[in-house]
């Protein structure tokens, strides 16, 4: 008789959905006649998404104190329970984005590829070790290479897929290195062994650190890890960038959180301030470098390293209310962000071509729920009250004031400052540049019919606004997560 | 709960307004009739109000993010009450202005102007610091479009140069908010506790001095002033920037008392200056709307003057000065309005002579001509002299500033009145234009009717701003 090790199937059931999601998806490619594969592939992926979600929501209820699942390789806690959850749900209104993206073939590979995206990043949030966080992080950066440069008839999208594989490499290579060096110093794998080790003060326990600390910066693209950001996110399919600019995000940071917190708490004084340098650089690069952007996709991106400064002021606080605030400002960004993204596609689809700031001209009028659509995310994001965005920023600020940063709340409110001047810019091209001259949707045309697109900016401007006035019952869940990271 | 109405039912009107496909003319009805039932509202809401109870009144609190400390907290004191009150009447007046010139857009422009409306009551009636600072901000959301999208040929540098200075102080009390709030351990209001911080405060104290404008953070003034619609000026100068004045009283004044000690000299001479100032462009400005914007610097230079007086008559001074420059700044814009649209143009050179055959015209820019130059008799006459009584106390100087205001409002207003009504006739003034409608007529004579009544009648507001007319209590003590 040999002895299996057991398993909580539980904890590994919403990345186990989202792989069988991605097999049906495949499959379709394979077994079915060409005009079924799309229905059938993006409903395996939305019902893949959609099984995680409940199964991830199960875990956090289900999980009263952290586990360890398989040795010390992944994480059962509610702060894995609920990244999981908002990375489900992103991926599930990712597929409604997706779903009338003009493409005449290989929608099974697709949707399996995303889905599998999922299963990577739903595993990576979990990972107990510096193996199983190499594994996830390989595991949804490969999917996002293919995925970024899936248009193949499109050359910035070939561009922006082998830009992203060689920067992405790049920095996986020095995680990889990086937590060689923390094995090397400590001979432990575990977080919480690699903490338990007390190798404190070892030089190169304090490299490898730095190292994990630059190889998830990129995948979060804060700067200056963050080169890649602005041709990738215009290069990939829109879905694709919408994607990635949520889900990539919450799984890095999230995850930054977790290695930081769990396996390095003595080296705290020593992370707090490199996360806050990262945290002070992202900010100023992100937003005087969105001030020059009049391509609409590389002005998001370079917002959305902005708002990973934003985030990693929450890390860089290095409290448990650092943790929740972080955690309640992945909620309403990812809205954002996805809506966004999913706006602009719709203006793409719309005029069939590139969407620059001159081609957003009258769409407040023409489309006017895109229109009202777009001036909240873009409100939101630049931290307007009516949006959870503002109360995100305002949980930022008040925990980096309480860990006595004062000085990042005086930076964050100046980046704020800065980034208004382009979101209204955005606000102002929507509504203000309207007149003949300007129209530049094809005359008397209808847009194409796109329902599934509606839902998903509908339900983006839902948690927009939703975060706002339902702040509490959002930050409860996100203080009983963040209270199960050792502080 | 009538104070939740009061802020929630513009907002609704909002939403149906932008929603509902109804046309053109019939959208701005609605708007209007919202607006009408809002007035009705605060009526009812004025005629439950205790004027003798000193605690707040029409309160609801509810906990919103417990763990800091936020709730929405609502309620109203006396000069809160007043201020609102001059806030649903000169909102009902522009969106009835709208509705009379047509706005393009209506279903867009009247559920901004109703969000708007909505804003500044919560703002008002808010009693947490950070949902003052959400209505604050709020504010400024459909003030962006409004200017932007409805202005005049600048519009765009317009509301630029507006936005740029209102957020730059927004987020520095932003900054303040989440200091004091953090070390407080609550956002409310109603709680006590008083801040030494010089930094805090003066985060706070450029935000208003930004919104009021008070010199010399005033430059985006002239621009939206006259770029914007006119009924949105009005609103701007009439009430919008009256939540400065709110939050100095609420915020700035009870719970910084040192810093504002030590600060006190520095702003009444900065007020006193944007007094002077103001009063001097309004001479020289060259166009009706510039002259009315400039007069709106000085005003609001006068009114903090009477609330850094920090005694009671400068106090109440002040809040009686607030409600009376919003009822004569919206009459003055809109006047202004009448005639741009009459003439086509608001350049004093080429007006003039058009009280002959226009008798309506003429009596009422000449009675709220009268009220604005604060003629003795007058609840504007009134409200300067109690600034001027109040101010003593910190200065004899001060009050020779304000005594020469008042001539120098004199010597503006009536460069205004005699260029639009006397001389020769302007080039632009045809023949044929109009006497003043009767929709036109509809819309200004209650406005005037409320100017006059406040003059009769000015402790209406002056002495039930602060209960028992001890408004120094709110220095102090603690509220």
């Amino acid at each position: 008789m040999i002895e299996t090790p057991s398993v909580d199937w539980l904890a590994l059931s919403p990345t186990l959905a989202l792989l069988a999601a991605s097999i049906v998806a495949l499959l379709a490619a394979v077994l079915v006649g060409p005009w079924l594969r799309k229905p059938i592939a993006a409903a395996a992926a939305f019902t893949g998404f959609g099984a995680a979600t409940i199964c991830a929501v199960v875990v956090y209820v289900d999980t009263e104190r952290p586990a360890f699942v398989l040795e010390e390789s992944l994480t059962r806690d509610r702060l894995a329970a609920l990244a999981q959850v908002l990375l489900a749900l992103t991926g599930a209104v990712v597929v409604l984005v997706s779903w009338a993206e003009r493409r005449r073939e290989e929608h099974g590979e697709y949707y399996a590829l995303l889905a599998a995206a999922g299963a990577g990043m739903l595993f990576f949030v979990g990972a107990g070790n510096l193996m199983t966080l190499f594994l996830g992080l390989e595991w949804f950066s490969l999917c996002l290479y293919i995925l970024v440069a899936f248009d193949r008839e499109r050359a910035t999208s070939l561009e922006a897929g082998l830009k992203y594989l060689i920067v992405g490499g790049f920095g996986s290579a020095v995680l990889l290195f990086g937590a060689a060096l923390v094995y090397g110093a400590t001979g432990e794998l575990g977080f919480s062994q690699i903490a338990a080790a007390e190798a404190g003060g070892d030089a190169f326990l304090v490299a490898g650190l730095a190292m994990v600390i630059a190889g998830l910066a990129f995948k979060m693209s804060a700067a200056p890890f963050h080169m890649w950001t602005p041709d990738v996110y215009q290069g990939a399919p829109t879905s694709v960038t919408a994607f990635m600019s949520a889900a990539t995000k919450i799984a890095a940071l999230v995850v930054t959180l977790r290695v930081l917190v769990t396996a390095f708490p003595d080296e705290s004084e020593t992370w707090t301030i490199a996360v806050a340098v990262l945290a002070v650089i992202s900010l100023a690069w992100g937003n005087l470098a969105a001030l020059a952007q009049s391509d609409v996709k590389r002005l998001l991106a370079y917002s959305s390293i902005s708002h990973a400064g934003f985030m990693l002021i929450a890390v860089a606080a290095g409290t448990e209310r650092g943790a929740e605030s972080l955690l309640f400002y992945l909620v309403p960004y990812a809205a954002m962000s996805v809506g966004a993204f999913a706006v602009v596609a719709a203006r793409e689809r719309e005029l069939e071509t590139d969407v620059r700031l001159e081609s957003l001209a009258g769409l407040g009028w023409e489309r006017p729920f895109y229109g009202i659509a777009l001036w909240v995310f873009m409100l939101g994001m630049a931290g307007f009250p009516l949006t959870g965005g503002f109360f995100g920023k305002l949980f930022v600020f008040s925990a980096a004031y309480d860990a006595g940063d004062w000085w990042l709340v005086i930076v964050g409110v100046a980046a704020t400052a800065l980034s208004l001047a382009y979101y209204l810019n955005v606000v102002r091209w929507v509504y203000m540049r309207t007149g003949p001259e300007l129209r530049v949707a094809p005359a008397g045309g209808s847009p194409p019919r796109d329902s599934a697109l509606g839902v998903a900016v509908g339900a983006a401007v839902a948690v927009t606004i939703g975060s706002f006035f339902a702040a509490q019952p959002l930050l409860d869940l996100a203080s009983d997560a963040a209270s199960q990271l050792p502080f | 709960m009538l104070t939740t109405s009061l802020i929630l039912l513009p907002v609704v009107g909002a939403l149906l307004v932008a929603v509902l496909p109804l046309p053109r003319l019939t959208t701005a009805g609605l708007a209007f009739l919202v607006a009408l039932l809002e007035v009705a509202l605060w009526i009812v809401a004025a005629g439950r109000f205790d004027f003798d109870d000193p605690a707040l009144q029409l309160g609801t609190s509810r906990e919103w993010v417990e763990s800091l400390g936020i709730s929405y907290t609502v309620g109203f004191y006396g000069f809160s009450l007043w201020l609102a009150g001059a806030t649903v009447i000169v909102c009902a007046a522009a969106i009835g202005y709208a509705l009379w010139v047509g706005r393009d857009r209506p279903r867009a422009y009247h559920a901004l102007m109703l969000l708007l409306t909505g804003a500044v009551v919560a703002t008002f009636a808010a009693q947490d610091l950070l949902l003052f600072y959400v209505a604050f901000e709020a504010m400024l959301i459909p003030l962006y479009v409004l200017v932007g999208v409805w202005g005049g040929a600048r519009r765009i540098a317009a509301t630029l140069t507006f936005v740029v200075y209102t957020m730059a102080g927004s987020l520095l009390m932003l900054a303040s908010v989440v200091a004091y709030g953090v070390t407080q351990g609550t956002f409310s209001l109603q709680e006590p506790g008083t801040s030494a911080n010089t930094w805090i405060f003066l985060g706070f104290a450029i935000a208003f001095a930004v919104k009021a404008p008070l010199f010399p953070l005033h430059g985006w003034l002239p621009l939206a002033y006259r770029e914007a619609p006119v009924e949105v000026a009005a609103v701007l100068s009439a009430i919008v920037s009256k939540t400065a004045v709110y939050g100095f009283l609420v915020i700035v004044l009870p719970r910084f008392p040192e810093p504002v000690d030590d600060f006190t000299g520095l702003i009444l001479a900065l007020s006193a200056a944007g007094l002077v100032y103001g009063s001097l462009l309004a001479f020289r400005a060259p166009d009706l709307r510039g002259i009315v914007a400039y007069s709106s610097l000085a005003q609001m230079g006068l009114i903090t003057l009477g609330l850094f007086a920090l005694n009671d008559l400068g106090l109440s001074g002040a809040v009686l000065q607030s409600v009376a420059h919003a009822l004569v700044s919206t009459t003055m814009f809109l006047l202004v309005g009448m005639v741009e649209r009459r003439c086509g143009t608001g350049d004093l050179d080429a007006l003039g002579g058009m009280a002959r055959g226009r008798p309506i015209l003429a009596t009422v820019l000449l009675t709220a001509g009268m009220i604005a130059l604060a003629v003795p008799g007058s609840v504007t006459f009134a409200g300067e002299f109690l600034i001027m009584t109040g101010v003593y106390a910190e200065g004899w100087g001060y009050s020779v500033v304000v005594a020469l205001a008042i001539v120098l409002a004199a010597m503006y207003t009536l460069r205004l009145i005699s260029a639009v009504l006397h001389v020769r006739p302007g080039p632009a003034v045809r023949d044929e234009a109009l006497d003043l409608r009767p929709v036109e007529l509809g819309l200004l004579l209650p406005l005037v009717a409320c100017l006059i009544a406040l003059s009769v009648w000015p402790a209406l507001v002056s002495e039930s701003a602060f209960w028992r007319g001890t408004p120094a209590a709110i220095v102090e003590e603690e509220p």
